[in-house]
């Protein structure tokens, strides 16, 4: 996205002319600082990694946790990190390294869930309003702005409470609600592409509108628009999370990171590893998507 | 430009202030010379924002008539009231009118400021907000003004020590406030405050020690993007020709840095700040609920809890409403600071 934002601030030209004239300097300008590779970027990489690590531990967590998620111990509640119990336990006696890695499941499945519903919306929506203009791009970016206008998770508070609770209604919410901003991002890219000179040249050899945003303006946007639907897996994961905290998404009892934030906070003080990990193993999954956004949005 | 790049809904809303500059940068020029010049914008700007506005209410209409289940039938099932009674409810609530009647008086209402009444306690959702939004706005405000001082002496001292172990700590901490969720570094802020040092409570209302604790977390999550903008700012001001020009006279670097350079840096920055309110509106509801305080997070949740619609729609409706209100004057403000964008 930078690198577009680069280009027209330095082709600020109005005539065709001049920026074609500009374009052309540029890839000598860019042949200067050539892109590192992902894995000469330690902190970049180890976000990958991270996420990585993620994904396999949900996706093997009935072979790496030692015991079920739900499988409750009275007589080992509350008991501290040790052998055995890496994490400690929580106060059912529930493992707490268990929950996080069966937790993972359900927090990236809920993640990727509201990210395709994202991505999905917003992407027709502002690749229709930003590849053609006119009264279309008016009316439709209208209606992404009173979109826009409901604060973030209070929008998707409101899905929830229409759908009712349950994970898949948290997923509907948060990805309707990462809809809107996804569609502007989508809508300014095109429109910075579309300001190009190659597709002036394109129309010119007759290409309609709907080839240009097919073939011309979507795999030029796409870099662009990977970082920002990397960036906005953070923003679904935290607010998913903190519905599942206020306790209006996931049944009680669920290995949800954000849940089991809202369980271990009763014994914050007796037990304050149920509370510490979920939030640790949450942020650094945020983090990580966060960095790699910005990293790949650089590229 | 890139600050808000972190969060969805700020990395929109840059681009959304972008494209208005550049749009009113191609109508400059024009026949805008005139002695009122900022009342013809004022004027675009504020029916642009009634006509979102009302966009925003007719999605919220529109999302009540798919809710499934029936208004008053959930109004008297506590009652447990013969179907007569419910029937007799629906006419009276105008459930029974047609969908046109039934928008132009909901729309009527809103003009009017009436939200309706709560479905669970038969109170007007007005009144119910408005007891409420106090509790919000302090802990909005006060996380406000300590996220925007942070976050701006962050993203000062990274931009004037750029590519040093300074700038990576200021631009970690950066991050990691956009990245770290309230309702976690709500509970280790209480773990480590109240429950191990005892310095603050770690619940409820009430008096100023009962506030530090949640604006202080809410405020470190706001700074992020503040200070990711400031430095971003504050560098590029650094590049300026006046910058080197009032290095060339010998002012001394202090009064260089406090009114060369942090003074256009800090236009943009309230801008960013204002348009926060709606992330800072759904991290107060969070936060709300961390520290049990009262406030509108604290109404909502209840409200979902209990499928009370018309609350849940008033909150909603009074966030869009705030959101558009401050938008609008962060950019009446701008425009009004820097003559060039009208």
């Amino acid at each position: 996205m930078r690198k577009s934002v680069e280009r027209a601030s330095r082709c600020p030209g109005r005539k065709v002319l001049e920026r074609a004239l500009c374009a052309l300097a540029i890839p000598q300008l860019q042949a200067i600082s050539p892109r590192r590779p992902l894995r000469h970027q330690p902190l970049a990489f180890s976000s990958l990694l991270w996420l990585a690590a993620i994904a396999l531990g949900a996706a093997l967590a009935p072979y790496l946790a030692p015991s079920g998620p739900t499988a409750t111990d009275p007589s080992r509640a509350l008991l501290p990190p040790g052998p055995g119990r890496w994490l400690g336990t929580d106060f059912l006696g529930r493992d707490v390294l268990a929950r996080l890695l069966w937790g993972a499941r359900w927090t990236l499945g809920m993640g990727a869930e509201a990210l395709a519903l994202a991505v999905g919306l917003g992407l027709p929506l502002g690749l229709a309003a930003g590849g053609t203009g006119g009264l279309r791009d008016v009316g439709l970016m209208r209606l992404v702005d009173a979109w826009l206008a409901f604060p973030g998770l209070l929008l998707a508070m409101a899905v929830v409470a229409i759908l009712g609770p349950g994970l898949s209604s948290v997923a509907m919410a948060v990805g309707v609600a990462a809809a809107a901003p996804y569609a502007r991002v989508v809508r300014a890219t095109a429109r910075e592409i579309r300001a190009q000179p190659y597709i002036d040249a394109a129309r010119a050899v007759g290409a309609g509108p709907w080839r240009i945003i097919l073939r011309h303006i979507l795999p030029n946007a796409a870099p662009a628009l990977v970082a920002f639907a990397t960036t906005q897996l953070g923003w679904v994961l935290l607010n998913g999370a903190a519905l599942n905290f206020l306790g209006i998404g996931v049944p009680p009892g669920t290995p949800e990171w954000g849940a089991m934030l809202a369980e271990g906070r009763a014994y914050l003080r007796d037990a304050p590893w149920a509370a510490i990990s979920p939030g640790v193993a949450l942020t650094l999954t945020v983090l990580a998507a966060n960095i790699l956004g910005d990293r790949l949005g650089e590229g | 430009m890139f600050v808000g790049r972190h969060e969805a809904q700020r990395s929109a809303i840059s681009f959304v202030v972008r494209h208005k500059a550049q749009r009113s940068a191609v109508s400059m020029g024009g026949a805008q010379h005139l002695s009122y010049p900022m009342l013809g914008y004022t004027f675009r700007r504020l029916l642009g924002a009634v006509l979102v506005l009302w966009l925003a209410a007719t999605l919220a209409f529109g999302a009540m008539q798919l809710t499934p289940g029936d208004p008053a039938q959930t109004l008297l099932a506590a009652s447990g009231a013969s179907p007569e009674e419910v029937a007799r409810r629906r006419t009276q609530l105008g459930l029974d009118d047609p969908l046109p009647v039934q928008y132009a008086r909901y729309l009527a209402d809103l003009a009017r400021g009436d939200l309706g009444v709560s479905w669970l306690h038969g109170r007007s959702v007005g009144r119910m907000i408005l007891e409420q939004l106090p509790a919000t706005a302090e802990l909005a405000l006060a996380a406000t003004a300590f996220g925007a001082l942070l976050g701006m002496a962050l993203g000062l001292l990274a931009a004037l020590y750029r590519e040093t172990w300074v700038d990576a700590l200021a631009t970690g901490l950066a991050v990691l406030g956009l990245s770290t969720p309230v309702f976690w570094s709500g509970l280790l802020v209480i773990l480590l405050f109240s429950l191990y040092l005892g310095w603050f409570p770690s619940a409820g209302s009430g008096d100023l020690r009962h506030l530090i604790l949640p604006a202080a977390t809410l405020g470190f999550a706001l700074s992020g993007s503040v200070a990711r903008l400031v430095r971003a700012q504050v560098i590029e001001v650094l590049r300026m020709p006046f910058v080197m020009a009032a290095l060339a006279r010998g002012l001394p670097l202090r009064r260089i840095l406090l009114l060369h350079v942090l003074r256009p840096a800090v236009g943009p920055a309230v801008t960013v700040v204002a348009l926060q309110l709606g992330f800072l509106l759904s991290g107060a509801v969070v936060t709300e609920s961390v520290f049990a305080r009262q406030g509108l997070g604290r109404l909502a949740v209840q409200a979902i809890l209990w499928r009370d619609l018309p609350v849940v729609r008033g909150v909603v409706l009074v966030g869009a409403l705030a959101y558009l209100l401050t938008s609008l004057l962060a950019d009446l403000l701008q425009v009004w600071l820097d003559p060039r964008l009208r």
